[in-house]
């Protein structure tokens, strides 16, 4: 098979398992949710504030959500001996990688496509600057969040506390990513500057570690 | 190799004490700072170290994903757990130096934290190390120490581009430097080097014989499974 | 003043703690060494 044959068996796979159970999704939005009131109560901005913050906040709570997802992306592949099929047939690793990766992407998209009108709501949001600009920056951010964090729920697969692992190798790396994407929706809800430089930093982000990852995958795959 | 070892503790214990007496006595003493400058002595040249073994981590991770030798794993895991210790000291000495003369212990100013960001990385590369069993940790360590390394230049370019847009009070600031304390900071940076060529010869050492003690273990409960 | 040598001596400090836990590792491998030869 065709390597985007298999990279789209795999995510129709998913997305199928996905709609049918929405385990993950619905305990993302649950998350999320509680995250949200946590933060209501250690921050009470007026609306003139909280353009300020909104962004950090929000994609805080993306994050911790975003661990949710990505915890669970190896988990049934490991229960069925689905990695082992995959480490011995011809197929490309890196289309199994993709199809996790675009997989959790759309998760997490869906996931911000639904908290985004809650968050305007209870942050009473409005974006001074471009709001067209969000869009790009959400799917660079949630792209680097999400590549990396597939590529380290692998790696924390063979790891003792595999779960504490995962945010914990992540939350480092993301950094550059994480003061991205929260300074340009900041940029972009305060109006106040341009939000030119993080949206460059990170498409350069998002490449580098995209071509990393694809160049690792098949390395970590074969490790036993 | 096991002979030049003394040689070098020699040459490290002499290069630190002659450092020391330069840092303390015989640099000339700041204007504005006084004595407390000093600290600059120490802190400066242990990051500086802590860069070269983190870039030294970066190519024996690299070597091992390209040839799988076990020297060049333990290298990655020598220069990593070293490398931790200098900027820990990097990280601690700075707040001792900023609280007397800025009069705050810490700032998130761009050099303060994304060495801290840095510091971060390599732990969890130890981390990650200590976590995972046996067999796979080389190669797992060794992806994420490639990543780790090329998160770096992201890490300090994104947070100075921060800072410049929302300045805070700087540690360290510029300025040109005298030539005499330049020399002093070149003669603590050789020390410093070859302090941390003795530990991670020593590390690299203990950690060949406890693999090999390791394996003798194994095969020891081996032959005895088998009798 | 004391800053000055407060940063120096938590340099050694933290210098010397990482060297007592390798000399702590060496004699545990030691011991295990030892154990093994018998």
């Amino acid at each position: 098979m065709s390597f985007l044959a298999v990279m789209r068996a795999t995510l129709a796979k998913d997305l199928r398992l996905e709609w049918r159970s929405k385990d993950a999704i619905n305990a993302m939005l649950f998350f999320s949710l509680l995250v949200v009131v946590i933060f209501s109560f250690a921050f009470e901005p007026t609306a003139e504030e909280s353009r300020k913050i909104a962004g950090g906040l929000v994609w805080v709570a993306f994050l911790f959500a975003a661990i949710v997802v990505l915890n669970q992306t190896w988990a049934r592949e490991l229960r069925n001996h689905v990695l082992d099929a995959y480490r011995m047939s011809p197929a490309s690793a890196n289309s199994l990688f993709l199809a996790k990766a675009f997989g959790n992407f759309i998760f997490v998209s869906v996931l911000e496509a639904l908290m985004t009108p809650l968050f305007i709501a209870f942050y009473r949001l409005g974006a001074i600057g471009p709001a067209w600009e969000l869009l790009p920056i959400a799917t660079l951010g949630t792209w680097a969040l999400v590549v990396n964090g597939t590529f380290f729920a692998a790696i924390s697969l063979r790891t003792r506390s595999r779960e504490v692992m995962l945010p914990l190798v992540l939350f480092s790396i993301s950094v550059p990513a994480l003061l991205g994407i929260v300074n340009a929706t900041t940029a972009v809800l305060t109006g106040e500057e341009s939000a030119r430089f993080w949206i460059t930093l990170l498409v350069a982000y998002d490449v580098v570690f995209t071509i990393a990852c694809l160049l690792l995958f098949e390395t970590i795959l074969e490790a036993e | 190799m096991k002979r030049g070892f003394p040689i070098l503790a020699i040459v490290t214990a002499v290069l630190l004490s002659f450092a020391l007496y330069e840092a303390l006595i015989g640099a000339p003493t700041e204007r504005s700072m006084g004595d407390v400058q000093r600290i600059f002595y120490y802190h400066v040249p242990s990051a500086w170290t802590a860069f070269l073994l983190f870039f030294v981590n970066f190519g024996a991770s690299i070597a091992y994903l390209v040839k799988r030798r076990p020297a060049a794993d333990i290298v990655a895991l020598t220069s990593a757990e070293v490398g931790v210790v200098f900027l820990t000291v990097n990280l601690v000495t700075g707040p001792i130096w900023a609280r007397p003369v800025w009069g705050i212990w810490w700032t998130w100013d761009w050099r303060l934290t994304s060495t801290l960001v840095m510091w971060l990385i390599y732990v969890s590369y130890l981390l990650l190390r200590r976590f995972s069993s046996g067999g796979q940790a080389p190669l797992l360590a060794a992806a994420l120490g490639v990543l780790g390394a090329l998160c770096v230049p992201f890490v300090y370019f994104s947070i100075w581009f921060f800072r410049t847009q929302h300045p805070s009070p700087v540690i360290g600031g510029g300025g040109s430097l005298d030539p005499r304390m330049a020399h002093v900071l070149l003669i603590n940076w050789a020390a410093f080097l070859c302090l941390a060529w003795l530990v991670c010869w020593t590390r690299y050492q203990l950690e060949v014989a406890k693999r090999q003690v390791e394996e003798a273990q194994s095969l020891e409960s081996l032959l005895e499974g088998s009798r | 003043m004391t800053y000055l040598y407060a940063a120096y001596i938590a340099t050694w400090v933290i210098h010397g703690t990482y060297l007592a836990i390798l000399v702590r590792k060496y004699a545990k491998i030691r011991r295990e060494m030892e154990s093994l030869k018998k």
